[in-house]
């Protein structure tokens, strides 16, 4: 370790450390533009020019590669420093004149206009940042520098226009850029994205959401550099505790357990397959949950309502029951549409000017609260059109160039055909069974309802429990249901199981089957029947035995014993004949 | 008077039972014709419950499980279907038609399904006529 | 004090078990000691008036052998009911059907049809066909009436004990005589002598193992591996179904139970009760390769029924020639 001063203040760095690092220990700012942490510094802006003093001797250095050395002064603001940047930055000025970076950090040090020239056009300060990024960090080696003397510049392979043969398009260059002199272009869908959820750029490292248990960030593996191409790696840099694990894999836990709860949840109706709405095609056409997103004060726009054009949008229009209520799709309600389509209106009306349509069918406003609620939407100025919008299309509003919405659908009340003119379009989507929701119920052997979801064991006397003893149901795999209903169920399907844990010991159905080992000659028919090998082979009595314990008493080992030597508890052969001469004793040839 | 066939249903605890009542608290309509028996499963179903039946003066009989795949003992309806197989050839044989014996898959949710079922089976029962079996 | 009487009579049979009982050998001596034989037309002459003679219940016992398929039949097993205390069905035929009762597939026409008319021996260019009552310028000729269905004994009779077997295993008929020599009491009425409660398998010596079968084999189309259980090789064994007491003295020679023991005392219908066992270890799922397993079972009413078509839930095949040609 070695000691310097920095403006006056002692600081004790390992010998070689940057100075721009030793100052930062100190909370001391250095102006920098081609500095990114984790990258190799390449001094190469200038801004971050400080004055070292080591004894009678004075110099100017770059802070960002300079190494620190025992006792040395450091000045970082002093009068010759301030003068060298400001220097500096009219150069930069005169090259990149309207660089908003460039001139925020000028004006700061008093530079307005270059004496060097005037260039509008041109970004790149040719700090290399990005071409480091990309050989060193990325090891995509598309970029590089070209030419020398005042032809230098950054350029991608044989300068041709796009290099995506060789290009990643991992936005690595754009991000680290000081200047904004290097955009990405959207030419595909970004990979890695949650599909209804891309709003605007995210990166390969994040937190899921806000609301997220754990809330620890997680790295998509399909958009991480480090996992895709072996380059990068800052994030491992970067994290002091060392979190960061590139290897971690996906494991597959066993546990015994005697009670399971299904709460698989739902998926949200594809809207895309009702092209009449323009889902996936329209901008300005979102589904309820990008909405929902969009309303977040941590999403994309922290909670701002924006066009795709970062405009505010003048009139939005919410459509309810796309794909539910609908004898092509789904037949049943979604429950949950009516409910936050007026929240989304309370929303809109709270943050934005804009005139908010909803297209409804019915208005289910079914819960404690909900009727107040919507009328008190009613009275914040929400229009309510009675009828299924017909579809959305392109239209221009006024005298704009820009394409614009019309909602298109018949209003029942007054009996009219209306198109309303809106810049933005939410639609309800139906709530609808995942798309592995039958392979889920084979594995918990449950039964599905016509509409696809789990059955319970009774629509009112049972509704959390399944025909399966010890296995529950809660939430939407049952059907869709909103949070107070789904914290209800979920809550009586909990207490159920706490029930039986607190009981200790379960009861057995008394339909058992039982082998009469007198009767029973050991053919060993039964014996690869049984579903749960409740059946075993005495070998010493050289009969087949029934595990009582483990049978659940379903009789195909009675029907098949050729000896009759089982008996079904419940379900006797006598029993079943009674049955039949029962029902059938008004038979006969009269 | 119309002959009216006598249709013996065996059927399983979990989908047909669940699901034929579910036609009733549905108030749909399905022919009286039918006369389910319960059994926890369709593998429960012995055939000599089928000639029993034919024997007591049915004229029909219906066996109706968890479709394939959704047993709720994973493998007692296969075993229903393997046995409907010889069954068949074997009533055929004994001159019965084997049109007389249907084997369906009703799921608990399947109450219109069942409806179709019963329909079906009494419609083929009517034509096939009476067996008299009874004696 | 007089012996006891003993009757022995043969209905619709092949006279097996008269040979069975000779088969008790020297016994027979002993059965002679004890009773006083009063009618036994295989071996003795006696003549039916003999028996009318005797009063009602005094034959002590009758071991009466084959199945009831005409109407003199009837009349005996009527005639020696009245006159026997305790009235056996002996043998297969009696007890359940047996092969006669294989009659049972079809008809009395069809028979006569078949018998009288179309085999290949047959000289009968008028087609004439036997009649109950035929005249003659002597009188009128009476022969019994040919039933249109077999029974056993117990269809048409009040049977006490049943002995089983196509025929009975002598060691088997010995025991019974036996019991009845030593005057021992008698089991409860219904009762199944000469044999066990349980199935074939628990006599057979071969080894079994978890069923699973692909395709059924008929005797002559492999060679069984004499250690194995035959059914588990594919060759249809009616073992599992079949009541024991012989000593399963065929699957020890490597022929596949026939199932004359009949069913064990569980089972309601031995050939349902075999369809039922075997369709539940045809080890597949899919209808059409069931269908195909299913189709390497040659006959499968003349294999589950073989021994006891007439005493079946079914018991014959329907006349309703209209809903066989529909099946056609």
């Amino acid at each position: 370790m070695i000691k310097l001063r920095i403006d006056g203040n002692e600081v004790e760095v390992n010998a070689g450390t940057p100075l721009l690092k030793a100052a930062q220990k100190l909370n001391i700012e250095i102006p920098t533009l081609c500095h990114y942490e984790g990258i190799e510094p390449y001094a190469a802006c200038r801004v971050c020019t400080v004055e070292v003093v080591r004894g009678r001797r004075r110099r100017m250095v770059t802070a960002c590669n300079y190494p620190a050395t025992d006792g040395i002064e450091v000045f970082t603001d002093n009068e010759r420093v301030r003068r060298a940047r400001r220097l500096n930055l009219e150069m930069l000025l005169g090259r990149c004149s309207e660089v908003p970076a460039i001139r925020a950090l000028a004006a700061k040090y008093g530079v307005e206009k270059s004496r060097f020239g005037y260039d509008p056009k041109e970004k790149c300060i040719l700090c290399g940042l990005c071409v480091r990024m990309c050989s060193d960090i990325v090891k995509a080696n598309v970029l590089s520098f070209a030419y020398s003397g005042p032809r230098r510049k950054v350029v991608t392979p044989f300068e041709r226009e796009m290099a995506t043969d060789v290009c990643i398009a991992c936005g690595a260059c754009a991000h680290v850029c000081p200047t904004g002199a290097i955009t990405i272009e959207d030419l595909s869908q970004r990979r890695g994205e949650v599909p209804e959820m891309y709003l605007g750029p995210k990166t390969a490292i994040s937190i899921p959401f806000q609301q997220a248990v754990p809330k620890v960030p997680y790295i998509d593996p399909d958009a991480c550099i480090k996992m895709q191409t072996g380059g990068c790696g800052i994030c491992a840099q970067v994290c002091e505790p060392e979190a960061i694990n590139y290897k971690m894999q996906d494991e597959v836990v066993e546990l015994d357990v005697g009670q399971i709860l299904v709460a698989t949840g739902y998926q949200i109706f594809d809207a895309s397959q009702m092209a009449q709405y323009g889902y996936g095609k329209l901008d300005n056409v979102l589904s309820a949950l990008e909405f929902e997103k969009m309303l977040n004060s941590t999403g994309p726009t922290g909670g701002r309502v924006l066009t795709k054009n970062g405009k505010e949008p003048r009139a939005i229009g919410i459509i309810h029951c796309i794909g539910s209520r609908d004898a092509r799709y789904h037949k049943y309600c979604s429950r949950v549409c009516c409910m936050y389509a007026l929240k989304f209106a309370h929303l809109v009306k709270d943050r934005t000017n804009a005139e908010v349509y909803q297209f409804y069918i019915d208005m289910r406003a079914f819960g404690k609260g909900y009727e107040e609620f919507y009328s008190r939407v009613l009275d914040e100025g929400v229009n309510v059109i009675r009828g299924k919008a017909a579809e959305v299309v392109e239209a221009t509003w006024g005298n704009e160039r820009e394409g614009h919405l019309l909602v298109r659908c018949e209003d029942t009340l007054i009996g009219k055909f209306r198109e309303v003119p809106v810049d933005m379009v939410v639609l309800c989507a139906a709530i609808e069974p995942n798309v592995d929701q039958e392979r889920v119920g084979q594995i918990f052997s449950l039964s599905r309802s016509p509409d696809g979801f789990f059955l319970e064991r009774h629509p009112k006397l049972d509704p959390m429990g399944t025909v399966n003893d010890g296995i529950y149901l809660a939430g939407c795999c049952q059907g869709p249901k909103d949070i107070p209903d789904t914290v209800a169920q979920a809550q009586g399907a909990a207490a159920r199981i706490l029930a039986m844990i607190a009981k200790g010991e379960v009861l057995l159905d008394p339909i058992r089957a039982s082998i009469d080992e007198n009767l029973c000659g050991g053919c060993k028919v039964c014996n690869n029947l049984c579903p749960y090998m409740a059946i075993t082979f005495d070998d010493v009595k050289k009969v087949s035995v029934v595990n009582e314990t483990l049978c659940k008493g379903c009789g195909t080992c009675v029907a098949a014993c050729p000896a009759g030597a089982i008996t079904g508890s419940g379900f006797t052969d006598e029993q079943i004949f009674a049955e039949i001469e029962g029902i059938l004793a008004d038979a006969g040839n009269k | 008077m119309a002959f009216e066939p006598k249709i013996v249903g065996f059927l399983c605890n979990w989908c047909s039972y669940t699901g034929a009542d579910l036609a009733g608290v549905s108030r749909i309509k399905w022919p009286p014709n039918v006369r389910p028996i319960r059994v926890m499963c369709s593998g429960r179903i012995d055939p000599t419950f089928v000639v029993k039946a034919f024997r007591e003066g049915a004229d029909g009989v219906l066996v109706s499980g968890c479709h394939p795949g959704d047993c709720h003992y994973y493998q007692g309806n296969y075993k229903a279907l393997r046995r409907y197989h010889l069954l068949r050839r074997v009533l055929e044989q004994f001159g019965i038609h084997p049109d007389r014996l249907m084997l369906t898959w009703v799921s608990a949710a399947e109450g219109e399904r069942w409806a179709k079922v019963t329909q079906e089976i009494t419609e083929r029962v009517r034509k096939l006529g009476p067996l008299h079996l009874k004696d | 004090m007089p012996k006891p009487k003993v009757a022995l009579y043969w209905a619709a049979s092949c006279g097996g078990c008269e040979i069975t009982v000779v088969d008790i050998e020297a016994h027979i001596l002993d059965v002679a000691k004890a009773f006083d034989i009063v009618f036994w037309p295989c071996l003795m002459d006696f003549k039916v008036k003999d028996v009318e003679a005797i009063e009602d219940g005094g034959i002590f016992v009758t071991l009466f052998n084959g199945a009831i398929r005409n109407s003199e039949q009837e009349h005996l097993a009527k005639l020696l009911r009245r006159k026997s205390k305790v009235l056996v069905a002996f043998g297969s035929c009696a007890h359940e059907g047996c092969i006669p009762g294989l009659a049972n597939v079809t008809n009395r026409d069809e028979i006569f049809k078949t018998v009288y008319q179309e085999t290949a021996s047959t000289d009968n260019p008028k087609g004439v066909l036997p009649q109950t009552k035929t005249e003659m310028p002597e009188g009128v000729l009476e022969i019994p009436e040919f039933w249109n269905k077999v029974c056993s004994l117990d269809q048409v009779v009040d049977v006490d004990y049943y002995v089983p077997g196509c025929p009975p295993q002598s060691n088997q008929v010995w025991a019974v005589l036996d019991h009845l020599i030593q005057g021992k009491p008698l089991p409860p009425k219904g009762s199944i002598l000469g044999a066990g409660q349980k199935t074939c398998c628990d006599e057979c010596p071969r080894v079994r193992k978890e069923k699973k079968i692909k395709r059924f084999y008929r005797t002559h189309e492999i060679v069984p591996n004499p250690e194995e259980c035959l059914l588990d090789q594919g060759l249809l064994c009616m073992g599992p179904a079949t009541r024991d007491g012989c000593g399963a003295k065929c699957v020890k020679v490597g022929v596949p139970c026939r199932g004359c023991y009949g069913p064990p005392p569980g089972s309601h219908d031995m050939g349902m009760k075999m369809i039922s066992a075997l369709s539940s270890v045809i080890d597949s799922e899919d209808p059409a390769e069931i269908e195909r397993i299913i189709a390497t079972i040659a006959d499968p009413v003349g294999t589950f029924y073989r021994f006891n078509l007439a005493h079946s839930i079914l018991y014959r095949v329907q006349e309703d020639l209209k809903e066989k040609q529909a099946v056609k």
